[in-house]
Parts: C-alpha cells; structure tokens; sequence
C-alpha cells in the first residue's frame, strides 16, 4: 500500500465520518434524551438545504449566513413542532413514530406542491488540494472539520454548563429532577429544538453537495438510522462519535477495495451484529461497563 | 388542468356498479358493448341503477364516448423530476389532438422519409458520369434536405374519429407496486384504450406482463438498456444502438481508448454498462474500470477515488435518479476533471440547469431530443409547451418521447378505424412515422421500436449546450439481429446483450 493510497483512504474515511456524523447527531439527541424516534429528521435536513438554497439565490446571502439561518429557521420550525404535536406523544411512544413520520410525508410532499421537483444547487466552494495524483474537495475536508467542531460544542453544552446537567438529568430519571425542580418540559422543548437545529445544520452544510428534491431527506435518514442503532441513545454524543467512526472505519475501506455497494453492505452487516450483541447500541455497552466498574470499585 | 377533475369522475361509476364491472373483466378483451349490456342484464344488474351500465347504452345509441387515455407517470418520489415532464408532454399532445391537430407523416408508402419534408435543395449541376470516371470531387458530409418548421397538420378531426381523447393519470410516486396496482386498476375498472407508463426498467418490467395478460397496448416512452421484444409494447424512446454505439465512438476518437463505466445497480445501468463492454472492442476502445452503485447512495468519494487511481481517458456514465446526479458537483469540487459520456444524464434530467457550473463541463450525452435543439422547428415546439406549461423547468428527452408517442397512438387509431387493440396494433406495425418536434422518426413494424434523429450534445463549462454532430435516422437495429419479427411471430420477452452471439465473438479477438 503507497502513501498516497493510504492518504486517499484517510480523506475517504473523513468524509464518511462526517456525513454519518451530521446525518445522525441531532437524531440521536432526540432519542437519547426524549426517547423519541423522529422520523420526520430527514425532511428537518431537507428544510434546512431549502432554506440556505432559497436565501442564497433568492436573497443573495453569503453562504455562511444562508448557514446560519437554517440553523435557527430549522430549529424555531422543531421547537414548533414540539409545542404543536410532539409534546402529546410522550406517554405514547409508538404514536410519536406516526406522528412524525406523517409529519415527514407532509413535508416532504408539501415541498414538491410548493416549490415543484427540484432547485438549483447552491454552487459548491471550488477548492482542491491535490497529492499524488489525487485530488481532494477542501470544501469536504470543511465539513469534516465542522463535524468535529458540533461534536465538541454539543459535549461542551452536555457536559459543561447547567442546561448540560439539568438535561443529562433529565435523561436519567425524568421524575426525580421534576420533583428536584428541573423543568423538564420546558429540557425537552429546547432538546427537540436543539436536535433540530443540528438537522437544519446538517441541510445547510450538505446543500452545495447534493440535489436539492422534496424527498433529499431520505438519503441521510437511512445511514442516520444505521449510525443511530450502531451508536445506541444511553450517551448521545459517545455514542455517535464511536458508531461513526466505527462505521465510517468498515465503509471507507470497504467501498475504496470492492466498491460503493460493498460498502453499503458492510454498514448493513455492521448494524445486524451490533444489534444482535450489543442491543443498548455502543453507548449503552460503553455505561454498563462504567456502572460494573464503579459496581466493581464500590465491592 | 382539468385532467384532475375527469380522473375523479372516471373513478365514480366502477364503484357504482361493481357487478357489471366484475362481468366484464372476466373477459376483458374483445368485448362490445352490446355484450356489457346482455352481460348486465344477465346477471340481474338494473340497467337504471347502474350508472356504467347507462352511460355505456348511451354509447352504443350513437354518442362518442372519450377514448380512455391510461397514463401512469411519476409525479412524486424519485423519479418526479422525469415523470412530472413526461405527464405535460401526453398532456400537450391530448390538447393538440382535441384541438383537431396532428403530427404531419403517416405511413411512409412509396418514397419514405423524403416524402415529408426531406428533399434535395439543389439538383445535381455537373455531369455525374464525367465526375465519377474522373475519380469525382471528394464527397462532403452534409444534411441534404431541408425542414419545415411547422410539425403539426390539420387532422380534420376533433379528436380521433369523431371522439375526444380523456387523460386518466393517476401517480404511481416512483413505486413498482403503486405502478402495478393502479394498472390493473385502468385495465380492470376504468377499462382504457391505451395505457402508457413508466420510467425505470424496474417500473417497466413490473406492469409489462399485467399488460401482456390483459392484452393491453402498451408504450414505454423512455430511452432504456433495449432488448424488449413484446407483441403488446412498443418503445418509443432511444436504445443503445442508438446512443451508446454513436456516443462511444465519438469519445473514443477524441479523447483516448480507456473507458471507465460508472452505473446504476439495476436492469438499467447493468445492461448498459454490458454494451459498453460489448461494443468497446468493436470502437477500438478498452473498458479498464467499472463500478455499480446502488440508486440509494448520494455520496460519492470513493467512487472518485477509484476513478483516480484507474486514470481513464473518459467516463462512461450511466448514473440516475436524484440521489444519483449528486456525483456531478462531488466530482467537480474533488478536481476529477475527465471527460464524460452517457445516453441518459442532462438530456433526461438536465442536471446542466440543477447543478451550478461547471459540475457538468465536458458531459457528452447522445440524445432523442433536448430542449436547446436549435431548429425553428423545435424553437415552436418550446414556444407552443411553454404556453401550456409555463413554469416547466426544462423539457427532457422523455417528455419529447411521450409527446410522439401520444401522437403516434392517435394517429393510429385514426388509420385503424377503431380503438380496438389489436387493429390498432397492426396499425402501428404499418411503417407510419410522424414528423416530431426532434425529426423524422419512423416506428419499426418488427421491434415495435422508433428510428430516431439522434444528436451528440456536449456541455461547456458555463453549461451551454453545443451539438456536436448528428444521425438523422438511427434504426433499432439489435433485435433484429437477433431474429426478432413481431409482426411475424409474437413474443413477450427482453433480450439481453449476453444472448447475443455476436458480442461473444468480438469480445474473444481482444
């Protein structure tokens, strides 16, 4: 294997990190402390490419800010979402899985009545570094780096400041922080809005790279699910850095030697075996191994 | 559109009177509607309380019932952006034949193609036999006739045969199983003349044997892999004898011998990447890479990686569906900078108006029509949609197909004398040919399969659209090779490039 190869493989296995990254994290915020499933995750990424596509060429915003307003519209657009319909579903898990997948297809088929079958793409940052006779997106190496950059912020915010505690609370016992005074619904509507806001994120980040269709969502929902299951919702955000890096470590090098297919099967057989071994997902194995060692510590 | 209105009328009467429905789709075929009538009353069906029932004696007392027009096209899902444009071009093509218009051409008859439009400008001025004894002046390659730009004639008919035409569309969302039941709903409740549906090879092949048992006639307006050899089908867009073969050749004499084929994993991209390889060794060229990609993934930097270390002189790309075109700006923006050919891509879904330059720079595409052809002819046939369809986004070679098919049908109709299948299938195997917005074509009597006017477009990197070169009548060919004569023998298969000896025999020489 020559260094260049193995340089190519490296950039391929970031970039496979940061779309499952991306794809997954709001999702899996969602679950991990609401444990709800939001099927409608996909159609929050395509509202956010729609809104950073519509300000960039009907409002002629510079990209970031396009960016930025995704984040806030998408999130505003969950917060809404959580007061209007989410909040009913709490003692009903399965119908919170109906309610947002109507939700997604009421979106999604709103979009195509709204604004016909496609957009023109936002016109990709055309930098490129080139090593050996490859050559790579810099703007896809952006988008790894700004993977990474949500991943710190979202374990600074969880880990580092009161809202973190009071939510990590929340996780934990949703009863006992009530009763301890901890406005929980109030933790689940900025959860949900925060979750959604990393959709949005994800939308806008995406939105030069891809097709910009009412049914775009569905391209990222079905790795975010795989990363999702992979990961487990016990820690969020442990959870999605390992089953990302995990998966992104078995499809790169997959898809580089026997091809794109052969990669989607690798995530597929991946999640068959987490599944079936460690059904808590990673995060989940990752918190019973703390509690038998503290267990261990305290014996 | 109206269209909406009549589809929810259709629906009504068959759920009014299932009984006599159920009777007639026992024997669906071949059924008048006296026998409807004796059929109903038969089976103890009051004619007044079966609405059907009334609406058919109605009918048969000397009224002009609509010919039902089945229309299945995909106006939601992944393929919405092809179906949506295809469903305008049947759209335009039922107003035009309401309005009593039609497509100039019929039966060719003595003197084919020329008798139209195609005529020499200029007779020959110097003495031939002087010419070609001296060894002649070199030939010159050049179009020798001229054409007219109005494409549509009085038909001296409001509609076909005295009776309107009526759409019936409803949307199948990109479903092979939506596409299968709504067919039989078609066939089996609103009973139409004609359907034509489908896109993907995939949603082809999943009502193409209900036609078959139904009897029904059925045209698949879309370039596809080819092959299809079926008594009941006929295809009305371009195969790859008349898209790879030209485009590859061209590819091979400018740009290098070295292809690498990028494709969909199914039918479609399977058998298309096969006549790449088929066919290369024949070109002079040499397939030195291939990759399938599922039509669920939309990220794409392996894919470029592995075209990076195999350095091919030019790409073959056979990628579809909206997931799919994402490759383009990844591509572009990850410096892969080769040239690239394909049969489907910006003609279909003009990926060149989607995507911000120049993720499409050097894209060769060989095609039955674009909407940038700069005839006057096309120039009306882009004026006259746009009034109908304002906000249309682009139109794609697959609305052009199924405006010529819906054309061709009633031209059909007209010449048979009735709607009934299977005169008007004889009627379609006669030689008739329509002057289409793109160009003559010519539906084959033996693979139920257009000729077309294929042009090579090519696009820059501020994505303006230059043809390249053109081959006014494209024959499909292949099946013919293989023995196929519908009109001879009736069959209801697809023939794949591996059942071709031929390939095999060229193949081994490399």
């Amino acid at each position: 294997m020559s260094v260049p190869y193995v340089v190519s493989l490296l950039y391929q296995y970031a970039d496979n990190l940061a779309f499952l990254l991306l794809a997954a994290l709001g999702l899996m915020i969602i679950l991990g402390v609401i444990d709800v499933i939001n099927l409608a995750h996909g159609e929050l990424i395509m509202l956010g490419a729609y809104i950073t596509t519509l300000a960039y060429h009907r409002a002629h915003l510079p990209l970031p800010v396009c960016v930025l307003l995704s984040v806030i519209g998408v999130g505003a657009f969950g917060m809404f979402l959580e007061r209007t319909v989410i909040r009913r579903f709490y003692k009903d898990k399965l119908g919170a899985l109906v309610a947002t997948w109507g939700i997604s297809l009421i979106l999604s088929q709103g979009m195509l009545l709204l604004l016909g079958p496609s957009l023109i793409a936002v016109p990709l940052p055309e930098w490129t570094l080139s090593y050996a006779g490859y050559s790579f997106g810099g703007y896809r190496l952006l988008l790894f780096a700004g993977a990474i950059l949500v991943v710190l912020v979202a374990w600074w915010v969880f880990y580092r400041t009161r809202f973190g505690v009071r939510t990590r609370a929340t996780m934990q016992n949703a009863q006992m922080s009530q009763a301890l005074g901890v406005d929980t619904r109030r933790i689940y509507l900025y959860t949900f809005g925060a979750g959604s806001a990393l959709a949005g994120l994800t939308g806008a980040l995406y939105a030069p790279t891809t097709t910009i269709v009412p049914l775009m969502g569905t391209t990222f929902v079905d790795v975010a699910f795989i990363t999702v299951v992979v990961g487990g919702g016990a820690n969020p955000i442990l959870g999605a850095l390992t089953s990302a890096a995990l998966l992104a470590s078995i499809s790169a090098p997959l898809s580089s030697v026997l091809g794109t297919f052969m990669g989607r099967i690798g995530l597929l057989v991946t999640a068959l075996v987490i599944i079936r071994f460690l059904p808590r997902g990673l995060s989940g194995y990752f918190q019973d191994l703390q509690r038998r060692r503290m267990a261990g510590v305290r014996a | 559109m109206d269209t909406e209105e009549k589809e929810l009328d259709v629906s009504v009467p068959s759920r009014e009177a299932p009984e006599a429905t159920r009777v007639d789709s026992r024997t669906s075929t071949g059924m008048t509607r006296r026998d409807l009538i004796k059929a109903a009353a038969v089976s103890g069906v009051g004619v007044l309380a079966a609405p059907a029932v009334l609406r058919a004696a109605e009918t048969a007392a000397g009224g002009a019932a609509p010919i039902k027009f089945g229309l299945l096209e995909d106006r939601s899902g992944n393929f919405a952006i092809f179906g949506a444009n295809k469903w305008h071009g049947t759209q335009l093509a039922i107003k035009e034949i309401n309005d009593g218009m039609t497509l100039d051409g019929g039966v060719q008859g003595p003197g084919g193609k020329g008798v139209h439009a195609k005529v020499a400008p200029k007779p020959p001025t110097v003495n031939i036999k002087a010419e070609v004894d001296a060894g002649g002046a070199p030939a010159k390659d050049d179009v020798v006739w001229s054409e007219q730009a109005e494409y549509l004639v009085k038909s001296g008919d409001q509609g076909v045969l005295g009776r309107k035409i009526e759409l019936l569309a409803p949307d199948p969302q990109s479903d092979n199983t939506q596409f299968q039941t709504l067919a039989r709903r078609l066939i089996l409740d609103d009973k139409v003349d004609v359907i034509m549906a489908g896109f993907a090879s995939a949603e082809r092949e999943a009502i193409r044997p209900i036609m078959d048992q139904n009897k029904m006639l059925y045209f698949y307006n879309n370039q596809y892999e080819g092959g299809v050899a079926d008594k009941n089908t006929f295809c009305t867009g371009a195969v790859p004898e008349q898209q790879i073969v030209p485009v590859m050749q061209y590819m091979i004499k400018n740009f290098g011998p070295k292809i690498y084929t990028l494709a969909a994993d199914y039918n479609f991209g399977q058998l298309s990447a096969a006549w790449t390889r088929a066919m290369a060794p024949l070109l002079g060229g040499q397939v030195i890479g291939e990759e399938f990609i599922p039509l669920s993934v939309s990220q794409f930097s392996s894919s470029i990686a592995k075209i990076q270390e195999s350095k091919p002189n030019w790409l073959m790309m056979y990628i579809t569906g909206q997931n799919h075109s994402n490759f383009y700006p990844q591509a572009n923006a990850a410096g892969l900078k080769y040239p690239m050919g394909s049969s489907i891509n910006i003609a279909q879904g003009y990926e060149h108006r989607r995507f911000a330059p120049p993720a499409l720079n050097r894209f060769h595409v060989t095609a039955s029509y674009m909407e940038e052809i700069p005839t006057p002819r096309n120039k009306l046939f882009v004026k006259r949609w746009r009034a109908m369809f304002a906000d249309e986004p682009y139109l794609a070679m697959e609305g052009h197909s199924a405006y010529v098919a819906t054309h061709l049908y009633a031209k059909a109709v007209r010449l048979a004398g009735t709607t009934e299948k299977a005169t008007v299938i004889k009627a379609l195997e006669s030689g008739i040919g329509v002057e289409a917005p793109a160009g003559w074509v010519v539906m084959d009597p033996a693979t139920h399969h257009l000729s077309q006017y294929i042009r090579l477009a090519r696009c820059d990197e501020k994505h303006n659209i230059t043809f390249m070169t053109e081959w006014p009548s494209i024959e499909p060919w292949w099946t013919r090779r293989l023995g196929v004569n519908l009109v001879r023998n009736a069959e209801f298969k697809q023939y794949i490039p591996d059942e071709d000896p031929f390939f095999k025999m060229f193949a081994k020489k490399t």
